[in-house]
């Protein structure tokens, strides 16, 4: 910061991704709000605080190990380069004991990327969550949450969402706002989970008709979907690089016009994000009010499928196509969740297998051909956007480093009778005990303040 | 004396790298933190599990379990 311009730069990319951190803890609200509402009266807290203690479970181990694989394995490692590619000294500097991973005056920007990075993690996990409601331990939830808060994400980010991740030389991927690297995933990892968890006792009928275990506060979930809108602002924005010069993409830009880029490091704007962020969350909520009949619930879940479906692309797209992408990506997953389950029988509480990992998967689809021969780097020898490489990266997000990893843990949790509660435990109530002792202590007031009535 | 690298503020900031307290013992810290974080998930799995037993004992007959579903909400 040897500049004032320097001085401005560095502390306008500090308080960029500081603001992009604090609006994205709206997401974790409304993932509690969503989920909480959704889960029946009798597991509310149990349901409340499996999604809450994956915030300091994800953070501590994101510190750990986490920040420093999204470092180590942008090369595979074996792929392109070894552990470290391209600088092995940037992944020594994020190991938990790294020279950038505390308070240090010649870094400002270290911690706020570690955090937004973070809360993208949080974001990861808190979507599986929500279909694994009232029937999952709470230890079993939170390996998987660390699973893909702090391990497979951040695998998926080095290879994907990296500017020189080895997905992005050789398939040409391109997914600038996440569709695959954060919502592919987590579907996929959501679906590993429940083939081997299995439905909430009585979802489905003797001849396997699904039966609705409807919300019990729909109104709850609508504003908490409301809020995850609202704090993916932060998680667009944060999805950027703010200020970049072609001096900052090593001379591979001519001129010396300044630019906001993905993380890729291509040239987009914040106004071409903003735009499509709202035509494709607009696609979504028409396309979902349209193919549920005007259900509320799908209607603003279709809006966030609709932007998982464009966030792909959305660094590029015409606003008239980020609308459309939206309506098919919505139209599309809705019908996906009732097919797979009346078909495979499975209960995905929320439609989060939907929304996030068939929405991001025909996402990332879909970009390939839209944007088809657009290069997928400003770096030279990168393979260009395309449909095969895209739909190849659909696969290792959804299937790969998704559902795969999520499915074999969940086998062996399974095994040693630790993935799903006890089947008393699913039929009292996950809140029953607790229930009771509150019962209890209002009943001991009450008492207490009738006999002073009493007395008096 | 300072538990910081910091022990006067009349620097040049230029120069100025760690500010936090303990700089050489990160390695250590890290590994304390790395076993009380496992330390946590083994507390967490046996008090999840006692709490299971523990309330199956009480209340898991089958008529309380019965009530409990009629009750179902």
């Amino acid at each position: 910061m040897d500049t004032d311009v320097a001085a401005i730069t560095t502390v306008f990319t500090e308080f960029y991704y500081w603001i992009t951190v604090a609006l994205m803890f709206l997401i974790h609200v409304g993932f509690c709000m969503y989920e909480v509402g959704a889960s029946r009266h009798r597991n509310h807290m149990h349901t409340l605080m499996k999604n809450s203690m994956l915030i300091p479970l994800v953070t501590v181990t994101w510190f750990f190990f986490g920040w420093w694989i999204y470092w180590a394995f942008p090369g595979g490692p074996g792929i392109t380069g070894g552990l470290g590619h391209p600088d092995p000294s940037f992944a020594a500097a994020y190991t938990p004991w790294g020279e950038s991973m505390g308070p240090r005056l010649d870094d400002r920007i270290s911690g706020v990327f570690w955090a937004a990075f973070l809360l993208f993690a949080w974001t990861a996990a808190s979507i599986v969550s929500g279909a694994v409601i009232e029937r999952i331990r709470s230890f079993a939830f939170w390996i998987f949450a660390i699973l893909i808060g702090s391990v497979t994400w951040s695998i998926d980010a080095a290879w994907g969402w990296h500017f020189n991740g080895w997905m992005v030389q050789l398939l040409g991927y391109h997914d600038a706002y996440a569709s695959g690297v954060i919502h592919a995933i987590a579907g996929g990892t959501a679906l590993g989970v429940l083939v081997v968890l299995g439905p909430r006792l009585g979802k489905f009928s003797a001849d396997g008709t699904p039966r609705d275990i409807l919300p019990h506060n729909p109104w709850l979930v609508c504003i908490g979907l409301f809020l995850i809108y609202t704090g993916f602002w932060g998680f667009y924005v944060a999805c950027n690089v703010p200020v970049a010069g072609p001096g900052f993409i090593d001379g591979q830009i001519t001129g010396s016009t300044q630019t906001a880029t993905t993380i890729y490091l291509t040239p987009t704007t914040l106004s071409a994000i903003t735009m499509n962020f709202l035509m494709s969350l607009a696609g979504g909520m028409l396309a979902g009010y349209m193919v549920s009949k005007g259900d509320a619930f799908w209607t603003y879940s279709g809006g966030l499928a609709g932007i998982i479906t464009a966030s792909a692309g959305n660094d590029l797209y015409h606003p008239v196509q980020a609308l459309i992408i939206g309506g098919i990506g919505t139209y599309l997953m809705y019908k996906l969740h009732y097919w797979v389950e009346r078909t495979y029988k499975v209960d995905d509480a929320v439609g989060a297998v939907a929304v996030h990992g068939y929405a991001g998967f025909i996402g990332l689809v879909i970009a390939g051909f839209v944007l088809w021969g657009h290069p997928s780097s400003p770096y030279e020898g990168f393979a260009e956007i395309n449909p095969i490489g895209q739909f190849v990266g659909a696969i290792i997000m959804f299937w790969v480093l998704g559902f795969l990893p999520a499915w074999i843990i969940a086998k062996i949790l399974a095994s040693f009778d630790l993935l799903r509660i006890p089947r008393e435990i699913e039929l009292l109530g996950l809140d029953f005990q607790n229930n009771k002792e509150a019962e209890a202590a209002r009943q001991s007031v009450v008492e207490g303040m009738r006999s002073s009535s009493a007395s008096s | 004396m300072s538990t910081t690298p910091i022990s006067s503020w009349k620097v040049d900031l230029a120069e100025v790298t760690q500010i936090y307290p303990w700089v050489g013992s990160e390695v250590l810290m890290a590994w304390v933190a790395i076993i009380l974080w496992l330390l946590w998930h083994v507390w967490q799995l046996k008090h999840e599990n006692a709490a299971y037993d523990e309330e199956i004992a009480k209340h898991g007959d089958e008529m309380t379990v019965r009530n409990a579903v009629s009750d179902h909400e």
